[in-house]
C-alpha cells in the first residue's frame, strides 16, 4: 500500500497535508482500498467549524456510507468540487484527491498525528 | 371448531424427550407458581365452523360499508371506483408479501412491479425519483420533514394547518424524539396564509409544508409558497392527491423538492382505514437522502435487464444509528395495487376519473347551497372535497342520512373548533347524479 513520507495521519485512516495554516485533508490508499468504489462524497459546507475526531464529510461507496473524521480542529475553507462529478477519484489515487481544506485554529494538533511509519504499523 | 395444531400429543411427547422433560409442566418449571393461572380462562366455549362464521357475519354486519351506504366522507381516506380485474389479480400468491425483497434472484417480478411503481410516481409527481413506498401518507409526509432537517442541517419546520390533522399529529410525534421544532402556519380563506408564512420562517427553517389538495379539499398556492420557502433556502414539500395529479400540475412543476402523499385513492379499498401506502418522490439533489428502499433497473451478466434494489448504503442494516430513517421496507402489497389502477386506468382514464370527481362535487357544492341550509365557508378553488358550514348541528345531520343509507361528511370542529358546524364533503366519480340529489334533498330539509 502506497504511503506519503510527508504527509501525517490519523488513526481512522485520514491523511493531512499542512500548507501554511492551511491543511489539505484527504483518506488514505489503504482506507480507499477497504471502502472499495467511492460514488458519492458528502461535503461539510464552507465555513462549518470542527474540532478534531468531528464526522464531517461522508464517503458512500457502493458497499456503506462511511463517516470521515476531522484530525485536526479549525474552519472549513475549501471543498475539492472536482470529487462532485467524478469520486473516483479517491480510489484513482488517494493522497492527490483531498476531501477537504481547513485552517486550523490549533495547529500544534498536528504534531500528535502519526507518521509515515506510525501510521504503517497501525493496519500491519 | 377443531382448532388446527400440527403437532399431536405423540409429537410433543417426543419432542419434551428429546430435550429431556417429562412432561410441559416441568419444562416450564422456572415459571414461578404464584404466577400460575389456576383455573381455566374466563372466555366462552368453542364454538363449531358454522357457529363461527354465523357470529363473524354477525359482527361485521354492524359495520357500514360502502356497498350498501352512499359514502359522502373523504377526510384522507376515499371511496373511489377500483377495476375489477384488482381484486382477483391481487390474489395472486406470488405477490403476498409485505416485504421488499432482499433477494433479486428471485424475485423479479416483484421487483420490477416496485419498479413501474416508482416510475408512475414520479410520473405523476414530476419528480426524478420515487422510492418503493412508505408506510402511509402520514408517516410519509414526517419521513420528508426528518429528511429535509438532514438535508439542510436546520431543525425547524413550518407546517400549513390545513394539512391533514392526523399527518400533523404524526409530524409532532416524529419531531418531538427528534429536536425538531414544529410550528403551524394559519389559513387564510382555506389557504396556507403566505403572510403568516413569511412572518415565520426563518433560516432555522428546514422546509414548508403545504398539502395540496388541503384538508379542506382545496388547491393551495403551491408556486408562490415554493419561492418563499426557496429564497429562504428551506425545502418545500407537497403533500398531494394522486389522483388531482392528472389534471393539477404536478409539485414537481410547482418548485417542491419533495412530494408525499396517501396512496389510498389509487385503487385501494378502504379497509377501515388501513393498511394503505404512502408514496414519496424527490428531486435529484436528494436522492441519497431519501428513507426507504429503492428499486433500480440493471443488467445481469448477459445483458439482460434485470432489478434489484439499489443505494442501500444508507439504511439501518447497513448505517446502523446513522441511517436516514428506520423503514427498511415498504408496502409492497399496497403499492401493487396502486401499480395495477394506474395501468388499468390509463393517463386518459385518470384524468376521466379526476375530472369527474370536480365536476361532481362542484354540483353537489351548487346544489348543497341552494337548499340554503348550508353556507359556504371558503371561496378558494377546490378538487374532490369541499367545506360548508351547515344550519343543522353536524352529528344530527348526520345521524338523520344514516337512516337513509348515507354516510355524511366530516365534522370540521373535531380539528377546528373555530369552524362551529362546518361540514367537509366528498364526492367521489363514483358518486351519481341521483345519489347527489338525494343528499341534497334530504339533507336540505
Amino acid at each position: 500500500m502506497k504511503l506519503l513520507e510527508d504527509l501525517k495521519y490519523a488513526e481512522s485512516h485520514e491523511w493531512v497535508r499542512v500548507e501554511g495554516n492551511k491543511a489539505y485533508i484527504g483518506i488514505t490508499d489503504y482506507a480507499q482500498d477497504k471502502l472499495g468504489d467511492v460514488v458519492y462524497v458528502e461535503m461539510p459546507e464552507v465555513g462549518t467549524i470542527v474540532e478534531a475526531g468531528d464526522q464531517f464529510v461522508v464517503l458512500e461507496s457502493v458497499k456503506a456510507a462511511s463517516d470521515v473524521y476531522a484530525p485536526i480542529s479549525g474552519t472549513v475553507v475549501e471543498v475539492n468540487d472536482e470529487l462532485e462529478d467524478n469520486p473516483a477519484l479517491i480510489n484513482e489515487s488517494a493522497f492527490d484527491a483531498w476531501i477537504v481544506a481547513i485552517d486550523m485554529s490549533l495547529p500544534t494538533e498536528v504534531d500528535s498525528l502519526l507518521s509515515a511509519e506510525e501510521y504503517e504499523r497501525i493496519y500491519e | 371448531m377443531a382448532r388446527y395444531i400440527g403437532n399431536t400429543n405423540d409429537d410433543r411427547d417426543k419432542m419434551l424427550k428429546e430435550i429431556g422433560y417429562k412432561d410441559i409442566k416441568s419444562l416450564f418449571k422456572a415459571v414461578p407458581d404464584s404466577v400460575l393461572l389456576k383455573r381455566k380462562l374466563n372466555i366462552p366455549e368453542a364454538l363449531s365452523e358454522m357457529e363461527l362464521i354465523k357470529y363473524i357475519k354477525s359482527l361485521s354486519n354492524e359495520n357500514l360499508n360502502t356497498d350498501d351506504y352512499t359514502c359522502f366522507l373523504g377526510g384522507g381516506a376515499y371511496d373511489h371506483y377500483i377495476p375489477s380485474a384488482i381484486d382477483q389479480l391481487i390474489l395472486r400468491q406470488e405477490f403476498y408479501t409485505a416485504y421488499t425483497p432482499y433477494q433479486p434472484e428471485i424475485s423479479q417480478g416483484t421487483l420490477q412491479a416496485i419498479f413501474e411503481y416508482q416510475t408512475m410516481i414520479s410520473e405523476l409527481t414530476g419528480l426524478p425519483v420515487a422510492n418503493a413506498s412508505m408506510y402511509d401518507g402520514a408517516s410519509a409526509l414526517a419521513e420528508a420533514c426528518v429528511m429535509s432537517c438532514e438535508a439542510t442541517r436546520r431543525n425547524e419546520i413550518l407546517i400549513a394547518n390545513s394539512v391533514h390533522p392526523e399527518s400533523r399529529q404524526v409530524l409532532n410525534t416524529y419531531a418531538k424524539f427528534r429536536n425538531i421544532t414544529v410550528k403551524e402556519i394559519k389559513y387564510n380563506n382555506g389557504q396556507a396564509d403566505l403572510d403568516d408564512l413569511s412572518a415565520k420562517i426563518s433560516n432555522n427553517t428546514a422546509a414548508v409544508i403545504v398539502q395540496s389538495p388541503n384538508f379542506f379539499g382545496i388547491i393551495e398556492d403551491v408556486e408562490a409558497i415554493a419561492e418563499i420557502a426557496h429564497k429562504n433556502k428551506s425545502l418545500l414539500t407537497v403533500s398531494a392527491d394522486p389522483v388531482s395529479l392528472s389534471i393539477l400540475k404536478s409539485p414537481g412543476e410547482m418548485g417542491a423538492d419533495i412530494a408525499v402523499g396517501e396512496g389510498q385513492s389509487l385503487g385501494n379499498v378502504l379497509n377501515f382505514g388501513g393498511p394503505y401506502l404512502g408514496f414519496m418522490a424527490v428531486t435529484e439533489k436528494l436522492m441519497r437522502k431519501m428513507p426507504g428502499r429503492i428499486v433500480g433497473q440493471t443488467s445481469d451478466k448477459e445483458g439482460r435487464r434485470g432489478f434489484v434494489l439499489t443505494l442501500q448504503t444508507r439504511e439501518q442494516h447497513i448505517r446502523r444509528e446513522k441511517a436516514t430513517s428506520n423503514i427498511c421496507s415498504n408496502q409492497a402489497l399496497n403499492a401493487l395495487q396502486a401499480t395495477m389502477y394506474l395501468t388499468f386506468m390509463g393517463k386518459e382514464g385518470l384524468k376521466e376519473a379526476a375530472k369527474l370527481c370536480f365536476n361532481k362535487s362542484h354540483y353537489a357544492y351548487n346544489e348543497l347551497i341552494k337548499t340554503n341550509k348550508f353556507k359556504s365557508l371558503f371561496t378558494a378553488p377546490f378538487f374532490k372535497e369541499f367545506a360548508v358550514i351547515s344550519e343543522k348541528p353536524v352529528n344530527e345531520l348526520n345521524e338523520k342520512l344514516l337512516e337513509d343509507k348515507i354516510i355524511g361528511g366530516y365534522n370540521l370542529e373535531k380539528d377546528y373548533p373555530e369552524l362551529k358546524d362546518g361540514y367537509l364533503i366528498a364526492v367521489t366519480e363514483k358518486r351519481t347524479k341521483e345519489e347527489i340529489d338525494e343528499l341534497v334533498r334530504k339533507a336540505g330539509e
